[in-house]
């Protein structure tokens, strides 16, 4: 193979089918209640227009499990900036993650999610990330670490979010 | 057929799991460059990436002139958390109560 015919990304692409609306898809996405209850647990804060800023804080459990295994982390665990916001159908915004000296010192990366309707109550959610420069960030939201206790990334992430809103419950439950 | 079968199906063959280990390796490729790693015509090489497209394990993206294929992960993360968990789950529960058993009768 020539290495002229490479394309080169460091473009992820997620897509989950979710048995719920647009507008409850967005929510869980945007609203702190929600975000609280998959994945990560972070509680978000969107101001919903372009330039507006983004920011995820730790709760306190993950702050104290953090602790315990030996990880003092910041307040502000991702910061960023909301480029797109057109509810609730696509979100574009800048990401930054702070918990570690190492992947806060990469470049901001883009996120957009787009929600998509189908047929029969479903929709689709596609989360593409946009990881230019930021290989270690890629490791992590790749879930490269998920064995070292870094969570199993945005796949994880998006599989927990399909449960909560299907089923009322997370993995946590 | 349900998601999970065609994941499954999609799964089910040699070529298209190296298909998606190429992917995995590097994300974002053309079918040009798909087709140089697989023994097989462009046709052939479509067939499967349509099924693994199908079964969502594969999302296609253009770039200006190119069409870039990207693996996606999730449906995989749905079968494991779904599934595999739920089974290896029982089986450390299984081991906790034969130790716990063992232990009470000592």
């Amino acid at each position: 193979m020539t290495t002229s015919t490479q394309t080169l990304t460091t473009t992820q692409v997620y897509r989950v089918y979710i048995k719920a609306t647009p507008e409850a898809i967005w929510n869980a996405i945007t609203k702190p209640e929600w975000t609280t209850r998959y994945g990560y647990t972070g509680l978000v804060d969107y101001d919903l227009r372009p330039g507006g800023a983004y920011r995820v804080k730790a709760t306190e459990e993950f702050a104290a499990a953090s602790r315990a295994q030996g990880h003092d982390i910041p307040d502000i665990i991702i910061d960023g900036e909301v480029l797109e916001a057109d509810p609730p159908n696509r979100l574009v915004t800048t990401f930054r993650m702070l918990m570690d000296p190492e992947i806060a010192a990469e470049p901001f990366t883009r996120i957009t999610h787009e929600i998509t309707q189908g047929a029969n109550g479903v929709c689709s959610l596609t989360l593409t990330h946009e990881l230019d420069g930021a290989p270690k960030l890629a490791a992590i939201v790749g879930g490269g670490f998920e064995s070292q206790g870094a969570g199993g990334g945005h796949a994880w992430v998006l599989s927990d979010l399909k449960t909560l809103l299907e089923t009322g419950q997370s993995f946590a439950d | 057929m349900t998601d999970d079968d065609l994941v499954f199906k999609a799964l089910a063959d040699p070529t298209r799991r190296l298909l998606l280990d190429r992917l995995f390796e590097r994300d974002g490729r053309t079918l040009t460059e798909l087709e140089s790693d697989v023994e097989m015509t462009r046709f052939g090489v479509m067939k499967h990436l349509r099924l693994l497209e199908d079964a969502g394990l594969v999302i296609t993206r253009k770039s200006g002139r190119e069409k870039l294929h990207f693996l996606n992960p999730v449906p995989i993360r749905l079968i494991h958390d779904r599934w595999i968990d739920k089974y290896t789950e029982r089986r450390i529960t299984a081991l906790v109560d034969l130790k716990s058993e063992l232990e009470n009768k000592a």
